[in-house]
């Protein structure tokens, strides 16, 4: 099992999530985030006073997948989140010790199989 | 009195008391989330504390016969003040008319001192401010004082309200110094629409406040309030050219602030000046303003919403405009400089700076006098939570998340306000 974590920007989302159910992914979290991925900053005036805006509004995506399913779900995620601008975001793949699905106690393997 | 003059000054007084709580969502939006409760409350409290002032002192020292400087005692309490005519209204309605100018000027100096200063000083300061400032103020230009005999043009409140409160904030955040985040943070408005809104509510109570300065349903009321209408409108666009040479784009703030700039500038002149003239005025006013307000940024003086820029650099373009395009063909009483009356300029410029000097000095000694008894400024840290918390108890936005209920026994035995947490947060953590 593996934990995909992708960082996206907002305006791509809906691309993403319509890959990942393209590609069979269906459980899956999503938070808004902000970030800097070395994009340029975005200038801000407010009356005598100008701001850079350091900090981008992303969304982050938590998917558990078993082993298999990484690839297919890492290949959906960059595919529909590439611009090719600074600022598309980032994927990370890390693994996972234990998952439980709380309503049936399954775990592991089971746990991140999607229900029929 | 006839009944269409009371009519619409009723409406005009319901429309002016509007705009006290459209400033304060002016203002709110233009503040962190944390101080958007404490912003808008110090715009609510005014309608209060100054209101009853008003209506128990201040209209006397403003209205009742007295000397040039002040008025008297004799209409204090309300007293005498009847259904009688006052011109072409009931008394009593000339006094709530009245009343609704002194509110929203003393609310006007908040966006001097948001952020940082504490609710109660801010009470007693606006409270004093009314009646020792206000009042007297009122009385010169209205109440058949010193700047009336000399003949100052002063429609609705160019100087009255807008340069009197202009200098006033100038003074009150020289008094209560700078946020401790100014100069060396980005401190962003948080809710730019609240202000539009804030904007758009305080043009529509501007109806009230200049065309109800006729004091009745007349030629004057309609030229008052057409010019109302025109002279923001030229204010906008200049303004928008302006920020748009300026960074290339042009802000929503910046309209806010210009439909503001462009009343405050049309307020002293609106019934004294043709309407081609007010378009003249509110895109001329644009420019000191703007241009004040850049400076202001630039310095360490944190009269933080720019109510100096605004509302006195504001209301002194329109004086001295008015004392230059006032024109007696559409006004019956005086010309301008330009219509061959140079005089008038010059009187204009008297009442600015009569005006400036006072409330200037007197607000500067009431906060100094207020700072004597109480302390002006919330603590740094309280400073860096937000006033919200600190000063009401409560948060804007907050989402009920994590809030546990205190049961009311607990209030009780705890013998404060302030309950200890409860037991299930003091543990979490220690178990991990």
């Amino acid at each position: 099992m593996k934990l995909v974590v992708a960082i996206v920007r907002t305006e791509k989302l809906n691309d993403v999530l319509e890959a990942l159910f393209r590609a069979e992914v269906r459980g899956l979290t999503i938070t808004p985030a902000r970030g800097h991925g070395g994009e340029t900053e975005q200038v801000e005036t407010y009356r005598g006073t100008t701001i850079k805006m350091e900090l981008s509004q992303k969304v982050r995506l938590e998917i558990g997948v078993s082993d298999h399913f990484v690839e297919p779900t890492v290949e959906a995620i960059m595919s529909a989140a590439r611009t090719g601008e600074v600022g598309d975001g980032k994927i990370f793949v890390l693994p996972v010790e234990r998952v439980y699905r709380i309503r049936t106690g399954e775990r592991d393997e089971a746990a991140v199989t999607p229900v029929a | 009195m006839s009944e269409g003059h009371i009519a619409w000054m009723l409406v005009s007084t319901a429309l002016v008391l509007l705009m006290t709580p459209a400033l304060g969502f002016f203002y709110g939006g233009l503040v962190r989330a944390k101080n958007a409760l404490n912003t808008l409350m110090m715009s609510f409290a005014a309608l209060g504390f100054v209101g009853l002032g008003w209506a128990l002192l201040g209209y006397s020292l403003a209205f009742a016969a007295g000397t040039p400087l002040i008025g008297g005692f004799s209409h204090a309490l309300l007293h005498g003040v009847s259904l009688e005519a006052q011109g072409e209204i009931p008394q009593i309605l000339f006094m709530a008319f009245q009343g609704t100018f002194a509110i929203i000027t003393a609310a006007l100096i908040s966006g001097a001192v948001v952020e940082r200063m504490r609710f109660g000083p801010y009470l007693a300061f606006l409270t004093l401010w009314g009646l020792l400032i206000y009042a007297p103020v009122a009385h010169w230009v209205w109440g058949g004082g010193w700047l009336a005999d000399l003949g100052a043009l002063d429609f609705a409140g160019g100087t009255v309200v807008h340069v009197n409160a202009g200098i006033a904030a100038l003074a009150a955040a020289l008094a209560v110094k700078q946020r401790r985040d100014y100069g060396r943070q980005a401190i962003l408005p948080h809710h730019i629409p609240f202000t539009l809104l804030g904007a758009a509510l305080l043009w529509f109570g501007w109806f009230g406040f200049n065309g109800g300065s006729a004091l009745a349903a007349n030629a004057s009321a309609s030229l008052a309030f057409v010019n109302t209408m025109l002279a923001p409108m030229a204010t906008l666009v200049v303004w928008m050219a302006l920020d748009a040479l300026r960074t290339g784009k042009s802000t929503a703030v910046g309209v806010a602030t210009a439909i503001v700039v462009g009343l405050v500038a049309i307020t002293p002149a609106a019934g004294f000046v043709a309407p081609i003239s007010a378009v003249i005025l509110g895109g001329l006013a644009a420019v000191p303003s703007y241009y004040a307000l850049l400076w202001r940024a630039r310095t360490r003086l944190d009269d933080s919403l720019d109510v100096f820029a605004a509302h006195g650099v504001g209301g002194i373009s329109g004086a001295l405009l008015t004392g230059v395009l006032a024109q007696q063909s559409w006004n019956g009483v005086a010309d301008g400089l330009l219509f061959g009356n140079p005089r008038q300029l010059l009187v204009q410029a008297i009442a600015v700076l009569a005006v400036m000097a006072y409330s200037g000095i007197g607000s500067f000694l009431i906060l100094k006098l207020v700072g004597l008894v109480a302390t002006l400024r919330v603590t740094p840290a309280t400073e860096s939570i937000g006033l919200d918390v600190s000063e009401h108890g409560e948060e804007a936005y907050g989402s009920g998340e994590g809030a546990i209920l205190v049961p009311s026994s607990d209030l009780l035995a705890a013998g404060s306000a302030v309950a200890p947490a409860p037991r299930s947060l003091q543990a979490s953590g220690g178990d991990a």
